[in-house]
């Protein structure tokens, strides 16, 4: 069901854990859905030097998590507000069709985190229009 | 070697070697029709009709009221479709439950969207329904009561031979699923007023894609397969004969010593049950405690989610099923985990452990070592658990 490098990014999951005192936090989705995103930034010169997850979900969810970190290290906010959902099933090498929904909360947690950032830093938030594909209400 | 602990009984069962041995002949050197005339046909008809036997004698029931099917949700369908079929002109009103498997549920939303009415009872906290909102629910237009005899996720059994009484005392059909049943708790049609019975050969070390439908003489019901007068003229299609006498040596094996095989597993399933609990805090046991399967452990683990338990536990070499959205291509929980009232966030962390035949105390052990430290692992990387570390610790199961 799993690609081999998603089942190594959830057997070993890269950057598990928080950041304290982080520059930005973003979290997102919700246990009644099975699934909930931490991202935590830390961040010098508008550049992610660091970053750490913690997750509650299933295997894609842990690795999207995983990827997702690995893929904002060292770029600019601007460039990781780009990194898309697509970018992070492309670095796993796949996702189950079902499991779209765990690299679009990858998606969503950076956004999040950026903006705590953002505002932390007296900016206004960058307006996202979350994709719901999660199929799951929300409490 | 990888050690391997095979913990999904409740999923399949492998075949048995003596049962095996039974079924390699009828591929090969017996391959007669048992609908031909000649005496290779008439040789394995009367391996069918061997095989018929032994499982009427298990379940207490005549050899002419066992039909063998495609397997369990075969005889499911047949069941609720053709007693709802031949009964329509008494009434279109059909009772379940809501914890039912998928093989009643959704022919239950079938026959809804064909004019028939369903009530879903509920079930209380460790999955058992009531007897007296079964009798509340009964009407003039019930024709069937279809209760599953043990529940496939948490291994509730139901007090069925109550269910039967009742149902007789109304004359009502009364059909249970008893597909995790058969082989593990004893069965008696006569004793418990059942009028029509499930079961399916690979959950008692049989081969897959068998099964047989128990139907009491004198129960009006139409057929669902068409074809030729296979079966008495109620099951259409050549019958899967290797299947079938391998059914009939599974079950035969299965019921030798029932009592003393549920006694070995009660064993190693209430030391595994009181192990987990004892060494993972915050874990539930789903289920009734002592009304359950005798191989049956379901528990949830709150903070984590099933997949992922299951990933990391198939990595030590454990195989075990979860009642998770995730393992399920679902994102909803298990309908029967919601059913006894668990919220959605408890449910994810489910984890079915079903043991069987093989199942040792070293394996038990290997699990009881294994197990914790996954968790562990698991609750150090969810938000939900640093969430209610940092509360203090209130705990919300």
């Amino acid at each position: 069901m799993y690609s081999d490098k998603v089942m190594d990014h959830f057997m070993n999951p890269r950057n598990v854990g928080e950041i304290e005192n982080a520059d930005g936090v973003g979290t997102v989705g919700n246990a009644k859905c099975g699934d909930i995103m931490k991202i935590y930034l830390k961040v010098e010169d508008d550049v992610i030097k660091d970053a750490k997850f913690k997750t509650f979900g299933c295997g894609a969810a842990v690795a999207s998590s995983s990827m997702a970190t690995e893929l904002i290290i060292g770029k600019t906010l601007d460039d990781a507000w780009n990194i898309s959902n697509k970018a992070v099933i492309e670095a796993l090498e796949g996702l189950p069709p079902v499991k779209v929904h765990c690299s679009v909360l990858a998606e969503d947690a950076i956004h999040e985190a950026i903006n705590d950032y953002r505002v932390k830093k007296g900016l206004e938030p960058i307006h996202v229009e979350h994709k719901d594909l999660h199929g799951c209400e929300e409490e | 070697m990888k050690r391997l602990v095979y913990m999904d009984h409740a999923a399949t069962t492998p075949t048995s070697t003596e049962v095996l041995n039974e079924m390699l002949p009828y591929f090969t050197e017996k391959f007669g029709n048992p609908s031909s005339v000649y005496s290779i046909g008439r040789e394995t008809k009367s391996a069918i009709e061997k095989a018929r036997e032994q499982v009427a004698k298990v379940l207490n029931a005549d050899t002419n009221e066992i039909f063998f099917t495609g397997g369990g949700s075969e005889a499911d369908n047949w069941a609720l479709k053709g007693v709802a079929m031949a009964n329509a002109g008494k009434g279109k009103h059909i009772i379940t439950t809501s914890i039912e498997h998928h093989a009643i549920l959704h022919v239950c939303e079938y026959l809804e969207k064909n004019g028939y009415k369903v009530t879903y009872l509920p079930v209380d906290k460790d999955g058992l329904i009531s007897i007296d909102e079964l009798k509340n629910a009964v009407t003039d237009e019930t024709i069937l009561v279809s209760v599953m005899f043990a529940n496939n996720e948490i291994g509730t059994i139901q007090n069925i031979a109550e269910i039967g009484k009742l149902c007789r005392e109304k004359k009502v059909y009364f059909h249970t699923d008893a597909v995790q049943a058969v082989g593990n708790v004893p069965i008696d049609v006569k004793e418990m007023n059942i009028d029509l019975l499930s079961l399916s050969a690979h959950k008692f070390y049989g081969p897959k894609g068998v099964g047989a439908l128990y139907i009491r003489k004198g129960v009006k019901i139409q057929q669902l397969i068409h074809g030729g007068g296979q079966e008495k003229s109620r099951r259409a299609g050549t019958e899967n004969v290797p299947g079938i006498i391998g059914l009939g040596k599974a079950i035969e094996i299965a019921c030798l010593d029932i009592q003393g095989h549920a006694e070995r597993l009660i064993k190693l399933r209430n030391k595994l049950i009181e192990g987990l609990i004892e060494k993972i805090p915050h874990t539930r046991l789903n289920g009734h405690f002592e009304k359950r399967l005798p191989g049956n452990v379901n528990v949830c683990f709150e903070f984590i989610e099933g997949e992922s338990l299951l990933l990391l536990l198939d990595e030590m070499g454990i195989c075990a099923s979860s009642g998770s959205a995730c393992s399920s291509g679902s994102l909803d929980p298990s309908h029967v985990l919601l059913a006894i009232g668990l919220s959605h966030e408890i449910a994810h962390g489910s984890l079915r452990l079903s043991l069987g035949e093989a199942t040792t105390d070293e394996d038990i052990d290997y699990i009881l070592d294994v197990l914790p430290k996954i968790v562990e692992r698991l609750r150090n990387m969810s938000p939900l658990y640093e969430e209610y570390l940092k509360k203090g610790g209130a705990v919300n199961v």
